[in-house]
């Protein structure tokens, strides 16, 4: 297994949002988490990434890194963490002050300290592939949300970081743009990311995913292949949030 | 009214008065370009550099580093600006520290412009949303160089109106600088209004020239501003 979570729990104060989690991912899988507003899903992805600090959870990883947050856990180690995954969020969050292909190439120039040359021609490959090859130089508020979003994607992918987060990265998008964003990270799966994907495009999910994990509460309360979680959900709780987000007209 | 029309006129718009008017303009814009401009200019540079070691000692996560800044501002938002002029240049040679009217006028309003600004840049700072500090942490950067390449570019941009308010502010505070016997521009007019007991019409066309530098300000303002807003982030 790429990365090993035993016993995630995360409380905001009093309020415990994320209950005892186990899971692993592989090298190259694709997990899709799912589940109502408010579950948790954000909150989890968040601690893969040093954005919450996990209150409880045990992480190892296959190259032998392991965190332990029942302790204290150090500085070092957070920041190896931080920049194994890259991050896609739901609003973007692109630099307003840089161009498109200055967005991308921040990470590796800056944090990676990599030659320019090399890096800007990286992020001219990336920005190529995600479909925007004649808006390099335009600055955020000058691209619509789904470019916005692709810009988002290569700047993750820039730092070239092993595991690939995305939380709802088509939520804020029109029904128009969609596709076009999805499309990239369909791209990826073939590519053989590895990724975990929080979204409500179920249809999607299904497509792409090697496991779905629905989320309920702070609970992992179902997960498995597309095939067991989504066409052929056991749980009660799955099955009713299924059958709202698949027939919204008629709630 | 009629009463008020001819003492306007006999003070202010009288031959002799006009030739008063014209012969004080020089010593005035004098004291000006001597003094006056080159302390707002000091002062501000300085004082902006005060400000942003200050802003920075306050938005960190060390209470220690926190607490001395914090005191700074407090103290030189909560004392009138005459007061802190006269403890420098009055106060300060009963310990045997003496030090010339022009360089304690830049030691005082350094310091007062370094208390505002500050909080200028900390609002600013803070103004940026969340996700930009986050999206900086998930390309793997730290905290320092999250804020040094993300947020004070945007930050800068957020507090440049407001800190142009504060240079208009402070050409104008530079007068109280004649109570410590610098010779500026207001300076000037005292020491002729003196001479000459023509108090209003001097003391108006100091009014005058204040106007006019802070007009011309307010015009860069606006073309500075105006450049900005075709950066900023939707
Ligand atoms: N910084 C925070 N401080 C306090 N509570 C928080 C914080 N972040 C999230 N929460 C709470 O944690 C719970 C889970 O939130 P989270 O954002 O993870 O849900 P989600 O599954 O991503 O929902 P959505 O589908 O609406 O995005 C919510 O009850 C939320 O109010
Ligand atoms: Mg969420």
């Amino acid at each position: 297994m790429y990365l090993t979570i035993k016993g995630l729990a995360k409380s905001f104060g009093e309020n415990e949002v994320l209950k005892n989690i186990d899971f692993a991912i592989d090298k190259g899988k694709v997990i899709s988490i799912i589940g109502p507003s408010g579950s948790g899903k954000t909150t989890l992805l968040r601690c893969l990434n040093t954005l919450e600090q996990p209150s409880k959870g045990l992480f190892t990883f296959e190259d032998g890194l392991t965190l332990d947050f029942s302790k204290k856990v150090n500085k070092q180690d957070l920041l190896k963490l931080r920049r194994k995954s890259g991050m896609v969020f739901q609003s973007y969050n692109l630099f307003p002050h840089k161009t498109a292909l200055e967005n991308v190439t921040e990470g590796p120039l800056i944090v990676q300290r990599r030659n320019k040359k090399e890096v800007t021609k990286l992020a001219k490959e990336l920005l190529t592939k995600v479909g925007l090859k004649d808006k390099m130089d335009l600055y955020p508020n000058q691209l619509s949300g789904g470019q916005q979003q692709r810009v988002g994607i290569a700047r993750a992918l820039a730092i070239q970081p092993e595991l690939m987060l995305f939380d709802e990265p088509t939520s804020a998008l029109d029904p128009e743009l969609i596709g076009e964003v999805l499309r990239v990270i369909k791209d990826l799966v073939n590519e053989g990311w590895t990724m975990i994907i929080v979204t409500h495009e179920i249809q999607f999910a299904a497509q792409v995913s090697d496991e779905v994990l629905f989320m309920d509460g702070g609970y992992i309360v179902e997960q498995g292949s597309p095939d067991k979680v989504i066409r052929n959900p056991q749980e009660p709780r799955t099955k009713q949030f299924l059958d709202r987000i698949l027939n919204p007209g008629e709630y | 009214m009629s009463l008020l029309n001819s003492m306007l006129f006999s003070t202010i718009l009288s031959a002799d008065s006009w030739e008063l008017f014209k012969s004080s303009l020089l010593p005035m814009i004098t004291g000006g370009i001597k003094y006056t401009i080159p302390l707002t200019l000091i002062a501000f540079v300085v004082g902006l550099l005060l400000a942003l070691l200050t802003a920075m000692m306050r938005i960190s996560s060390i209470r220690i580093v926190r607490i001395p800044a914090i005191i700074y501002v407090s103290a030189v938002r909560g004392t009138p600006l005459l007061v802190q002029l006269f403890i420098v240049f009055y106060g300060l040679p009963n310990l045997d520290i003496k030090i010339d009217p022009f360089p304690s006028a830049i030691i005082a309003f350094s310091l007062n412009v370094g208390a505002y600004a500050s909080e200028i840049i900390r609002a600013s700072i803070l103004s940026i949303p969340k996700g930009q500090w986050e999206a900086g942490y998930t390309i793997g950067m730290t905290r320092t160089t999250t804020l040094r390449r993300i947020i004070l570019p945007q930050a800068t941009r957020v507090s440049i109106p407001p800190l142009s308010n504060t240079f208009i502010s402070l050409v104008k505070d530079t007068s109280l600088a004649s109570l410590i016997l610098v010779t500026e521009l207001f300076r000037k007019a005292q020491e002729i209004a003196a001479r000459t007991y023509e108090f209003l019409l001097l003391y108006v066309e100091a009014a005058l020239l204040y106007w006019v530098i802070c007009f011309l300000l307010s015009l860069i303002q606006e073309v500075i501003e105006r450049r900005l807003e075709k950066y900023a982030a939707k």
